[in-house]
């Protein structure tokens, strides 16, 4: 039972974060446990939403972009399968402003811009967390500044019980659509100081499962019903990681490695095809990526007041795309689509320094610089233009401060960022400069509430991609940064109850207006095959997220939590054409619906415990913008069930789930053409030594 | 109280259950767009929506002048029992005898259906088709596929014979890299080849065909990235190069079908053309990628004497409004001219009747890509 409270007092003290201040440092490696609750705590001015240990372990989640789901303010674009893209939009501002954050150092792409979340399983994940705005705490690196929304993921840190120098752990997830998913991970500790860990994994599923194209006429009677199975949306996935955690009295530092290997088959739109082309196509569009990257942080606490952090970073992204797709025509193979084989390699590096000073007990001041350096170099069979073999330099710098005057809390930054160009061939972008600020302010009235207003401004830009700058070869070079702005007002308020039936109430609610202007559009030109990039692109979102939580106490050893969540969005679509303003100016984006909710529910009895969650999306339309009954999407709600049971046999633990994923077995599309499964089932096993 | 917490949180659970409807099929709409109006020898259009790739979202509408209704999305409604209804990218239409054909471009088939009743008849394979042309009983339908090759985007397309009774693919012959628009003169086959997949290396051949042989028997060296064909009645072919986007600038060049070799450059930037009697109506939008710019033209070029009539066809000042031009066509009959607006490709489109002197007569949304034309013969 008490990971069930540790878990309680996790989610209570994110929460009130601003008024616990939290020990700092302590000696031992068997204290960090307690570290790592408080230490993101410590500062956080505005609430995080967060997911971690237990309460990951039992969501019906494979992912990272699965966990988000659930958080207020995300969408999930996902395209199906396991080897599906999933990239996570936070307020409907787009893909690119969400900074993605991999043990503190960010995930990047210069290429496209894009981290496909589906690509970072949950297994060696400890905590998801999602920051609207960034995480307001001001001692962290530059590029933490950096966008609008910011999503943290860290790795899971090593806990030794009293005696023990090594923990073994090894799971096999087995499921429907042929998923086979074995992990195994090693804990060593080296010193009292020094811990390591070695995660590897490996998946693999052959993506094939059913789906329904069903339209009903007038007057209900049945128009077409058609199984289709979902071809080449096979995977396979290895990773292998290893990370190190030191700490003594001055210095915490973490170092990773971390690799990562798939081929998968890229599942292309559901649209009709000639009969002939279903017998006989050969689909052969195909990724395969391999990852690297090294990267480490190192915080030393000098003195009391001042202390300062370093980051550095390594990162080769190998990309391979195929596509040529083939068939059957007059009793010869023909090619019919465009064709590619190209091979892409990406390299980062990155530093950063932040330095942390206390000029009194409640009045901080930060700064850091960050420097970082991309540059993407091609390979591409069959094509005759000229790749751009762009690199970039960037240094980002931020002076932020913090005032804490008790009841009312404050931070304020501003971030500086430059960029230079370089290309081999085509057009160069120009070096661009610019400064964006931010303010965080919280409020709490009374001292014996947990009751806490709080409210931010932010401004940011996102960099064009490589892709957004060079890809069409010309004259696009000259896009402008897009810019964000979004300014929140909420509360979050909690209480905690003792010797009652309920354990703690919680409830957040989250208001905001963002806008997005100079937004980085791609509209085909008058031969479809040529593509243009404008910087017409605007959009004006308003919403309001709620957060509504309670834990219970049924009975002794039965305890109910409950988290709920409902989100409302208008998001319009104010942009212009070169030519215009377009019919469908005014019109909610595509792919945002008006209403959206989530909620879990647990049920912990004894060594058991079932969980059941829910997620709501509501009516949306679809790429092809202007709000007309075509368009139209359908609401889609899932509802997962899973149960788990912790065993002990001698000195082992086994831990046994059995997940049902989409148990009304709703045949649905979160993308357009994109038809996701429909009920599957996935069993795990593991234990630890 | 226990049990009321948990009711509590059941009915929280249950209200966020908004439902679900069965998906219906897609239902016609029509607006009244002109008075009815008799006619003689042409009773209306089919209009190919050509929908934005990827969306499945390839639609037919329909017009009629017997009601002055125009109908949105007739196929589907027509057609229920076709799962995933026309298909993705629609890229032709022609009527030839009482069969409408339709190139559904990335479906990989010639849709044939029933020019009275808009009932489907059968489905034709012929991957990536492009365009359609008729004469003699045949079909003939240019197609980017080719036979596989070792270098990527080194396959020549074909041009794929279809017998209008049997609906079977008949004969077929390779051509350039990408062919687009076809025109028949006699026993000849002129198609344009494009090389679109192959920039910046575009073909710049125009293919000449025998069609009692089915063979390629010369190839026409034009310009570069070649795309739309006429023909007039004394035999002047005219093709049109799209350019390159960048140094090269499109253009209109005139073939010899006689000597079968290039008679003139006209000087005059073409992105689409329709022909009518001996008069040739176009447009041109020409997207510089080096200056970001985009410019529209209109013209009516005359054929006897290759000048131009006209340097605007609209005259009321409504050409404003369209975004971009991207179907063109002029009915034989009342000589009304035809204009779409396919917005930024995303949205759905527009569709404009203009009289023969260029006054506006009525605008209608269209489906997603309004694009081409075809009249319908009483």
């Amino acid at each position: 039972m008490t990971k069930t409270k540790l878990l309680a007092l996790t989610t209570l003290l994110c929460i009130t974060s601003s008024t616990i201040h939290a020990q700092t440092h302590k000696d031992s490696i068997t204290s960090l446990k307690e570290i790592v609750i408080q230490k993101e705590v410590f500062k956080d001015l505005i609430p995080v939403q967060t997911l971690d240990g237990a309460k990951l372990q039992r969501l019906n989640s494979y992912s990272v972009a699965d966990a988000l789901r659930y958080f207020a303010g995300v969408k999930i674009k996902d395209y199906g399968g396991m080897g599906g893209l999933k990239t996570v939009d936070v307020r409907n501002m787009g893909t690119h402003h969400v900074g993605v954050f991999y043990n503190g150092v960010q995930v990047g792409n210069a290429q496209n811009g894009i981290v496909d979340l589906g690509k970072f399983s949950l297994d060696n994940i400890e905590t998801v967390k999602l920051y609207n705005g960034q995480r307001s705490a001001i001692f962290q690196s530059a590029k933490e500044f950096a966008s609008a929304s910011t999503v943290y993921l860290q790795t899971k840190k090593p806990i030794f019980e009293e005696g023990k120098d090594i923990n073994v752990s090894a799971k096999y997830k087995a499921g429907s659509i042929q998923l086979v998913n074995p992990s195994v991970r090693t804990d060593i500790k080296v010193s009292d100081n020094v811990s390591t860990s070695i995660s590897a994994e490996y998946m693999y599923s052959n993506g094939d499962y059913k789906f329904r194209q069903k339209r009903h006429n007038i007057d209900g009677s049945v128009a077409y019903d058609t199984i289709g199975h979902r071809q080449n949306s096979d995977i396979e996935a290895y990773r292998i990681e290893n990370t190190w955690f030191g700490k003594t009295d001055k210095d915490t530092w973490q170092a990773n490695l971390y690799y990562y290997q798939s081929d998968r088959g890229l599942p292309g739109a559901v649209i009709k095809k000639s009969d002939i082309t279903l017998e006989t196509e050969n689909i052969n569009e195909r990724q395969s990526d391999k990852n690297f990257m090294a990267q480490g942080e190192w915080t030393r606490f000098v003195s009391d007041k001042y202390q300062f952090q370093l980051k550095g970073k390594y990162a080769y992204d190998q990309m391979h795309y195929l596509s040529r797709k083939t068939v059957a025509f007059e009793g010869e193979e023909v090619t019919y689509n465009p064709q590619f084989d190209n091979t892409y390699y990406q390299q980062e590096y990155y530093i950063s320094a932040a330095h942390l000073y206390k000029i009194t007990d409640i009045w901080d001041v930060s700064l850091a610089t960050d420097l970082q350096y991309n540059k993407l170099n091609a390979t591409r069979k069959g094509q005759g233009t000229l790749f751009s073999y762009p690199e970039r330099y960037t240094f980002l710098t931020s002076l932020a401060t913090s005032v804490n005057l008790g009841k009312v809390k404050a931070q304020a930054n501003i971030l500086g960022t430059f960029t230079k160009e370089k290309v081999r061939y085509n057009y160069e972008a120009p070096d661009r400069q610019f400064w964006a600020p931010s303010v965080f302010l919280s409020y709490k009235p009374w001292d014996n509430e947990n009751f806490i207003i709080h409210s931010f401004y932010k401004y940011i830009y996102r960099l064009p991609t490589f892709n957004d700058l060079y890809y069409t070869q010309l004259g696009t070079a000259n896009l402008k940064p897009e810019a964000s702005r979004q300014v929140n007002l909420g509360f979050t308020y909690n209480k905690q109850f003792s010797n009652s039936l309920i354990d703690e109430v919680h409830l957040s609610v989250e208001s905001y207006y963002a806008n997005i202007t100079d937004k980085i559009i791609a509209t085909p030109t008058s031969s479809m095959m040529r593509w243009m990039m404008t910087n017409l692109g605007k959009v004006e979102n308003y919403g309001i997220e709620t957060n509504l939580g309670t834990t219970v106490n049924l009975l002794d050893d039965l305890k109910l939590g409950v988290n709920l969540t409902y989100e409302h969005t208008i998001a319009k679509d104010k942009s212009e054409t070169l030519y215009g303003k377009p019919s469908y100016y005014g019109d909610q984006i595509p792919y945002a619906p008006w209403h959206s909710g989530s909620s879990i529910v647990s049920l912990d009895y004894k060594d058991w415990s079932l969980n059941y969650s829910f997620i709501y999306v509501g009516e949306r339309y679809n790429g092809n913008k202007n709000n007309i009954k075509r368009n139209e999407i359908q609401p889609w709600y899932t509802h997962d069930v899973s149960l788990l049971k912790n065993f002990k046999w001698q000195q082992y633990k086994f831990r046994v789930s059995v997940e049902a994923n989409n148990i009304a077995n709703q045949y649905y599309e979160v993308v357009s053409n994109f038809p996701m499964p429909g009920r599957n089932f996935r069993f795990t096993l593991s234990f630890d030594i | 109280m226990r049990l009321n917490n948990i009711l509590f949180i059941l009915i929280a659970l249950l209200t966020l259950n908004s439902c679900r409807k069965d998906e219906m099929i897609f239902l016609s709409d029509s607006s009244q767009v002109s008075i009815p109006v008799p006619t003689e020898r042409f009773s209306g259009f089919y209009l190919l929506n050509e929908g934005n790739m990827g969306m499945n979202r390839a639609s037919i509408d329909m017009f009629e002048y017997q009601t002055g209704l125009y109908t949105r999305d007739v196929f589907s409604e027509r057609n229920p029992h076709i799962t995933k209804e026309l298909g993705d990218v629609g890229n032709d239409i022609k009527i030839y005898g009482t069969k409408v054909y339709a190139t559904i471009n990335v479906s990989n088939f010639v849709e044939v259906f029933d020019v009275q009743t808009g009932k489907h008849i059968k489905q034709i394979h012929v991957p990536n088709c492009r365009y359609l042309a008729f004469k003699d009983g045949k079909a003939y339908v240019s197609s980017y596929s080719g036979k596989v090759e070792i270098n990527p985007n080194a396959e020549r397309g074909f041009v794929a014979e279809i017998d209008t009774l049997s609906l079977e693919v008949t004969r077929r012959v390779t051509v350039g890299y990408q062919p687009e628009e076809m025109v028949i003169k006699g026993n000849k086959l002129y198609v344009a080849n494009s090389g679109g997949y192959r920039v910046p290396n575009y073909d710049t051949t125009v293919s000449v065909i025998d069609i009692p042989s089915f063979t390629e028997t010369k190839k026409i060296d034009v310009a570069i990235n070649l795309h739309r064909m006429q023909i007039d009645k004394a035999g002047d072919i005219y093709v049109s190069s799209r350019g390159d986007y960048y140094n090269t600038e499109p253009n209109l060049y005139v073939i010899d079908s006689n000597t079968d070799k290039v008679k003139q450059k006209l000087d005059i930037p073409v992105s689409n053309m329709t022909m009518d009697d001996d008069k040739i109506y176009y447009y041109a939008t020409s997207f510089k990628h080096n200056t970001g710019g985009n410019t529209v033209s209109y013209g009516i070029l005359n054929t006897l004497t290759k000048q131009i009539i006209t340097n605007n066809i609209i005259k009321d000042g409504t050409d404003k409004q369209i975004q971009i031009p991207y179907g063109i066509a002029v009915n034989p009959e009342t000589k009304e001219i035809f204009m779409t607006d396919a917005q930024d490709y995303v949205g759905t489109g527009f569709v404009y009747c203009y009289s023969p002197e260029g006054i506006l007569k009525w605008k209608t949304t269209g489906g997603n890509i309004p694009a081409h034309i075809a009249f319908i013969k009483k």
